[in-house]
């Protein structure tokens, strides 16, 4: 029973997702890894495609297609095919959230926001890569300069009772700024969904560029961040939907539209 | 007669004391800190001792930069940008343009003879271009920001770095490393980058020679050459740069103190 491995090299996780082949929709997902992509990217999608094929309980030997997106797809040994995130993370998001019509995929460093017909297909799309200041590094720089452990920041900002005003947009100048608030008596909590909102802000008008419409989706890792999920909806005044494999979106896309090349390379005729 | 200015800037505060005749005769310098007004007071008192005057003899005082409205010893305040043209012609008094990079901002500065604002554009949105940018850089080597410039200097071969964001440059930097570049070549990419943001501002408040440097960031004996290599011209850098904001602070001082000791003789 041969597999299908999707690797998504992300700037701070890469993801992978292992499909089985031939199984019926719905069952196809084998296993998923994901670990810190460090700075060897080729060596990141070796670690994280073992820990998806550990996952899936399969042997290296057994994968039949490798395909490889994020920014260090083109990294990737053995790769059969390389694509753009904005197609894996489209393709992705539909798998998981079937009938969503507009998402956005925010990871460490770049927001993707994307509209997509009922068909699944990619009608239109907006992206900052160039800046920290709409992405999940915000968030990081937040809670490295408070001291805070980047897991335990969702937990923390929940507890917020009247979130800080952070005006500074440039992530490195809202480190200085926190520190101030901290200074001036702010607590953790409010601080830290101030960061949250403040980002959600930023998102939103990335969203509202291609036409934020539900049902709307969150992926990447930041959909992990259940307060920051909630200043986001209160931006949009809209329902936002998460999956627990949103962080693998990209990656589980990757796999999808390697096994769809796969089985189109089956039934092609021979020369 | 003394008289003092005082800038408050985001990474560090500075005084300086003048004498009747325009003269420095006393610097203090510190981190800002989170507390203002103990740093404005600070530096006051560490500028006096070094002028060797009582606090007491300074007549009038001037604040200036970010935290001016916090001096507590200030009787005014003018902005930095008004301040930094003023220090900058009378040092130089050819000066036209003035670039100013400090921790947190970068200005550029377009003044007429009398060291009158004539128009000025300033980054203060984001890090990139500014001297935050600069110690990023020098953080993820491991090297104190005032190694930096000397180590770039050391350059044998072009790099570009390509990430505008303070953040991803960070990255950007670590990556170089791994794929084993040097720290001369990267740091020299690192400079260029903040030269081409200068540049980008001086074309906008159209720049005029000369040019004067100043802030922290134009004591980086690399960054100079940087700007220097990217506008082909050369610009003027005094000794006292990142003085300069305090020092056009405590020479609008001198002039008030001497205007406030006219009118008092005159309603005498």
């Amino acid at each position: 029973m041969s597999t299908v491995l999707g690797v998504d090299v992300g700037s701070r996780m890469t993801k992978a997702v292992v499909l089985d082949v031939e199984a019926a929709p719905g069952r196809e997902i084998l296993g998923c890894g994901k670990v810190y992509t460090h700075f060897d990217l080729a060596d990141a999608a070796r670690r994280a495609a073992a820990a998806a094929l550990e996952d899936a309980g399969r042997g290296a030997g057994e994968v039949a297609y490798l395909s490889a997106t994020g920014y260090g797809r083109y990294q990737v040994a053995d790769r059969d095919l390389q694509i753009t995130e904005m197609t894996c993370h489209a393709r992705g998001a539909v798998e998981l959230m079937p009938g969503v019509v507009s998402v956005i995929d925010v990871g460490a460093q770049n927001a993707r926001a994307i509209r997509l017909a009922p068909s699944g297909r990619v009608l239109q799309f907006r992206m900052n890569d160039k800046c920290a200041s709409g992405a999940g590094r915000f968030v990081e720089r937040v809670a490295k300069a408070l001291e805070i452990d980047l897991e335990e920041v969702s937990g923390l900002a929940l507890r917020a009772e009247q979130p800080c005003e952070i005006s500074s947009i440039c992530a490195v100048l809202a480190e200085s700024e926190v520190i101030n608030h901290v200074t001036n008596g702010a607590s953790i909590p409010d601080i830290l969904q101030g960061t949250h909102v403040s980002i959600s802000d930023r998102l939103a008008s990335l969203v509202r560029q291609v036409g934020a419409e539900e049902p709307f989706a969150l992926t990447g890792g930041v959909s992990r961040n259940e307060a920051l999920v909630r200043a986001l909806e209160e931006r949009l005044e809209m329902r936002v939907q998460r999956h627990p494999l949103a962080e693998y979106a990209g990656a589980l896309g990757a796999a999808l539209l390697g096994r769809q090349r796969l089985h189109a390379r089956a039934h092609a005729v021979p020369t | 007669m003394y008289a003092a200015g005082i800038d408050v800037g985001s990474t560090q505060t500075k005084a300086v004391v003048l004498d009747e005749g325009g003269r420095i005769v006393g610097r203090g310098i510190r981190m800002t800190g989170a507390d203002v007004v103990r740093s404005s007071e600070e530096v006051l008192a560490q500028a006096c001792a070094s002028a060797e005057i009582p606090v007491e003899a300074v007549e009038y005082v001037i604040g200036t930069g970010y935290g001016r409205f916090r001096v507590t010893a200030g009787d005014d305040q003018v902005t930095e940008i008004g301040c930094h043209a003023r220090g900058a012609v009378h040092l130089f008094p050819h000066t036209r343009t003035i670039l100013d990079i400090g921790g947190q901002d970068t200005k550029a500065i377009r003044v007429n003879e009398k060291g009158e604002v004539l128009d000025f554009c300033m980054n203060d949105k984001c890090a990139a271009g500014t001297g935050r940018f600069l110690a990023a850089a020098a953080e993820v080597m491991g090297l104190g920001v005032e190694e930096i410039g000397p180590v770039s200097l050391e350059s044998t071969e072009r790099l570009k770095i390509t990430n505008v964001c303070t953040v991803f440059v960070e990255s950007e930097i670590l990556n170089q490393l791994s794929r084993g570049r040097r720290r001369e070549d990267i740091l020299a990419g690192v400079h260029r980058s903040i030269a081409g943001r200068s540049a980008s501002l001086l074309r906008r408040v159209g720049m005029e020679p000369e040019l004067t440097f100043t802030g922290g960031v134009a004591r980086n004996p690399g960054m100079v050459a940087a700007v220097e290599e990217r506008l082909g011209l050369a610009v003027n850098v005094s000794e006292d740069s990142q003085y300069m904001g305090a020092l056009g602070a405590a020479i609008f001082a001198v002039e008030r103190a001497r205007a406030g000791a006219s009118r008092q003789e005159a309603s005498r």
